[in-house]
């Protein structure tokens, strides 16, 4: 099957597709393996900003239901009461830092650096793990306190978006660790910084949510 | 590490890095994140500052300016939007905002902002 596409925008006729299958790993990222669109995009790529678009909705009902419930605390504890701020700040100040060390992962991978990628890879692998130790501590406390899952609407709608939250965390470690390993065992098959860009893609949008979750629910008094 | 910033023009390239949504793909250098990481830490820290003092009706508006600038900043840079296709801002930016309105509408069904 042959797809052709015209690129109009740059005065020249581009032939896309199919063609792609023809490049050399001099190319920026290096495999030319991977299945594009008409329009010269990777498919895996759009289909992880599609994923990542869609999540958005996912998350906003989750954060939208807390915020219409974080005052129904029935006779359970309140935000206030429970909340350790200084705690997940530094949760926080963890996960950020994590952003920084995946995006060097990617340009590493980029630069067909396997030694920094590998390492860049397991670093924020470990510092996911520290914010979900962090969670689960924070969780505990949270429980010791008298706020179980069903104690109130506030309750509920916390755990539900912060455990959400930490679930993805949670996957993002494991796609790390097994990107970590098919990288040492080098069974990529095509493009490995694409492989790396999309895992990146994923990390960096639990970053973000996080940082909404951080101001909305944690550092805005109820 | 990399220590310089190349830009490359991609006209007449149809690779995914979309010519189609600005024509050049730019690699900067590992210290231009280091810095952004800085930055968004720095606001972190102002966020959390702010989040202990008393500065009235701007302690609002001024953590969400806050918050969207980190969100922002994440977006555009570490995850490469600011330099990638059109077609990933708009798969992306089409999911937020219609997230965005269709949250902001339920709250206001349910009279959140009162």
């Amino acid at each position: 099957m042959s797809e052709l596409a015209v690129d109009t925008s740059s005065g020249h006729d581009a032939v896309a597709s199919d063609s792609r299958h023809d490049h050399t790993p001099h190319d920026d990222h290096g495999g030319g393996h991977g299945h594009y669109t008409s329009l010269g995009l990777s498919n895996n790529k759009l289909g992880m900003w599609l994923f990542l678009g869609s999540e958005c909705l996912l998350f906003g009902g989750l954060i939208s239901t807390y915020m219409l419930y974080r005052g129904r605390t029935a006779k359970g504890p309140g935000p206030n009461q429970v909340y350790d701020i200084p705690f997940t700040s530094a949760s926080s100040f963890v996960l950020l830092m994590s952003s920084l060390t995946m995006v060097l992962a990617v340009t590493a991978a980029k630069r067909r650096d396997d030694g920094n990628t590998r390492l860049w890879l397991s670093v924020t692998a470990l510092l996911g793990a520290l914010f979900v130790g962090g969670q689960v501590y924070e969780f505990t406390g949270f429980y010791n306190e008298g706020l179980g899952f069903t104690t109130s609407l506030f309750s509920s709608s916390l755990y539900t978006l912060t455990g959400f939250h930490g679930v993805h965390v949670t996957v993002g470690i494991m796609m790390l660790m097994a990107l970590r390993g098919i990288l040492t065992k080098n069974r990529i098959v095509g493009d490995k910084a694409e492989v790396v860009e999309l895992i990146g893609l994923y990390w960096h949008f639990v970053d973000i949510i996080w940082i909404i979750i951080f101001t909305l629910v944690y550092l805005i008094p109820a | 590490m990399s220590t310089d910033t190349v830009a490359h023009a991609d006209h007449g390239h149809a690779d995914d890095h979309g010519e189609h949504g600005h024509g050049e793909h730019v690699d900067h250098p590992d210290s231009w994140y280091v810095k952004i990481a800085l930055v968004l830490a720095g606001i972190t820290a102002a966020e959390v500052a702010l989040s202990y003092m008393d500065v009235g009706v701007v302690f609002l508006p001024t953590l969400l300016i806050m918050m969207v600038i980190k969100f922002v900043m994440v977006v555009l840079f570490f995850m490469h939007l600011r330099f990638d296709s059109k077609w990933f801002n708009m798969a992306f930016w089409s999911g937020l905002i219609l997230a965005v309105l269709v949250y902001v509408a339920a709250l206001t069904t349910f009279k959140f902002w009162g």
